[in-house]
This record gives structure tokens, C-alpha cells and sequence, in this order.
């Protein structure tokens, strides 16, 4: 009782998995459907609680993979050494009830008034706020310019890989491989550094606005990288998965 | 451990606060540098959750949850603007 008067204010509710889609072999998205939900901005992310019977609690954090308007859904990339991962990519089914709190976060958040030229860098699952803002991007009509720069480690590793090779009108997508290339791959075969960032990002002089979203080294990197090129630190938003998933 | 960043502990502060607190800017009492909450440094996975300065690595919050109670620690904080 105590703890229902202090805290609370954020409420947890309890969602049905409408649908799985698996987007590789190791990352599945799920649809889910949300009772009373409040409603998301691209890039926003959302929590989820799962209880052991013992009453043990672990809780992540899972960047919404929708745009604002469509079903809440995110993208889990399953961690062999994971609590929470290996139970929402293998075990969780259509018809299921998971517990989740949301939307979270106001910094790493894009609406068609932010404007652009939109540079969107991401590593690995780190392409999955940046997938809410591609699609919001392409609900809101907007005419804002968008550059993709995705980096995988494999083409096997490409999520929303079809989605990807039909971008929207004015988006424009790089992608980069760097552990291994299938024959025939036109992409970029090395790792994102200030050299690659200087080929395909916009010039500092257009006033892009930069979203970075991947393991910590890549966003450090990566956004290290942009200062360099002469983006002002404040038009670079970050934000920083760990190398356990979890954020 | 991996650094992540304030982004990632969004659904704490709004549930410690009552109000989204990623955007709001944190002043160091040590080094005097001013952050964007979200761009600070945070270990989710020390013994409760640790938020660290970007220029001096001062330890800024410290949240620790101890049964259904948050306890936090802004003592490295000299300001928070929300």
C-alpha cells in the first residue's frame, strides 16, 4: 500500500502480443496491442517488466519500432546471456500478455517541425528508433531530405532489410557490412569512421539534424565523427545500446 | 560494464519524478559542466543505477530501489533545470 502512495505515476499496463515477425534469425518484432495507450513520437522507446513466479523483476527498455499512429511495436534482438531477450524472441506468442510501461524519453525524438536535412547513422538494432522516424517521416508527407547510414555485421544481420531497399521518396539509404559481404554487394564493406561519415553524411553547412542510435564505441564514434565534420554537438542526438541489449 | 546513457533510464526518472526528465539539464557540482540528461553517462547494471558527468566522470545521481522505495542521491548535482 505504501508503495502504491509513492509511486505509480508511470503505470504499467498489460499488452497482447497481436502478431511475431521475424525480422532475422536472431530479432523478432512484436506487434502489440496496447489498451489506452497515450500515444508515441518516432524514436521514443517503452519498458517491459517480466515476473518469475519466485516474484523476481527484471525490466529493459525497447525503442518503439512504429510510427506515431501505427500499432506499438518493437524490435528485440535476442542475447544468448540475456534475462529478458530469449524470453520475447523465442518463447512469447500471438495471444499473449506482456506488461510494459510508456512512451519513454523526449530527447532522442523526431516530428516533422525539427526539420533537417535528416542524417540517420545507426549499428544494429540501433536502426529500430531510427525505422519510427523513417516511417513518421513517410506518414507525414514530409518533404524533409533523409540519409540512412546503417552498419551491420553481416547481410544475414539486415533488419527490415526489404523495407530498407524500398526507402521512401527523398530518403536515401547506405548501408555498410563489415564482417562479411555476400558476392555482388555494392554497399560499403567497412566500419563507420569519420572517412565514411565524410562520404555519406550531409554537409555541416546544410544544417542537418543528426540522430545516432547503436552499441556505445559506435555511437561514440560516430558522433565524434559528425563533430568533426563541423556539426554542432546539440544537432547530434545519441543514444547508446549496451553491448547486453539491454539500455 | 558498458556505459549506456540517460536515454536509457527515461521510464525511472518519469517514475521517480512524475515527470519526463531525459530532456532536462543537469549541472555538475563538481566540474561545472551542464548536460542534457540524456546524453550522461549512466551504469544501469551497478548496485542500483549510477549517472555519471560527461567531462569530469563525477558521479552525479545515484538511484537505488530498496524494497518498492526509491532512494536517490542528487548531492552531485549543483542544479537541475527541468
Amino acid at each position: 500500500m505504501a508503495r502504491a502512495a509513492v509511486r505509480g505515476r508511470l503505470s504499467w499496463r498489460i499488452a497482447t502480443v497481436d502478431a511475431v515477425v521475424d525480422e532475422t534469425a536472431r530479432v523478432r518484432t512484436l506487434v502489440l496491442d496496447v489498451p489506452d495507450w497515450p500515444g508515441h513520437k518516432a524514436g521514443q522507446h517503452l519498458d517491459v517488466r517480466l515476473t518469475a513466479e519466485d516474484g523476481y523483476r527484471a525490466e529493459r527498455s525497447y525503442s518503439i519500432a512504429s510510427a506515431p499512429g501505427e500499432p506499438v511495436a518493437i524490435t528485440v534482438e535476442r542475447l544468448d546471456d540475456g534475462e529478458v531477450s530469449p524470453y520475447l524472441t523465442g518463447e512469447l506468442r500471438a495471444g499473449d500478455e506482456l506488461e510494459l510501461r510508456g512512451p519513454v524519453g523526449g530527447y532522442f525524438v523526431w516530428e516533422p517541425r525539427h526539420g533537417g536535412p535528416l542524417l540517420l547513422v545507426a549499428g544494429g538494432s540501433g536502426i529500430v528508433p531510427l525505422r519510427a522516424i523513417l516511417r513518421e517521416h513517410s506518414r507525414s508527407g514530409s518533404e524533409v531530405p533523409v540519409r540512412l547510414l546503417y552498419s551491420s555485421r553481416s547481410f544475414a544481420d539486415v533488419i527490415y532489410r526489404a523495407e530498407l531497399d524500398a526507402p521512401a521518396a527523398g530518403v536515401e539509404v547506405a548501408q555498410t557490412l563489415t564482417r562479411a559481404q555476400p558476392d555482388g554487394w555494392t554497399g560499403y564493406a567497412r566500419r563507420v569512421d569519420a572517412a565514411l561519415l565524410g562520404e555519406v553524411a550531409w554537409p555541416a553547412g546544410e544544417n542537418p539534424l543528426a540522430f545516432v542510435c547503436g552499441p556505445t564505441s559506435f555511437v561514440e564514434t560516430v558522433a565524434g565523427g559528425l563533430v568533426e565534420l563541423g556539426y554542432p554537438p546539440a544537432r547530434v542526438k545519441t543514444e547508446r545500446f549496451g553491448a547486453t541489449g539491454g539500455r | 560494464m558498458e556505459a549506456l546513457d540517460g536515454n536509457a533510464i527515461g521510464g525511472l526518472l518519469l517514475d521517480v519524478f512524475g515527470t519526463e526528465l531525459t530532456t532536462a539539464t543537469g549541472v555538475c557540482a563538481h566540474c561545472g559542466a551542464a548536460g542534457v540528461l540524456a546524453e550522461l553517462v549512466v551504469y544501469t547494471r551497478a548496485p542500483g543505477t549510477v549517472v555519471r558527468c560527461r567531462s569530469c566522470a563525477s558521479v552525479l545521481m545515484v538511484l537505488v530501489e530498496v524494497r518498492g522505495i526509491t532512494c536517490v542521491d542528487l548531492s552531485g548535482l549543483e542544479r537541475l533545470t527541468v
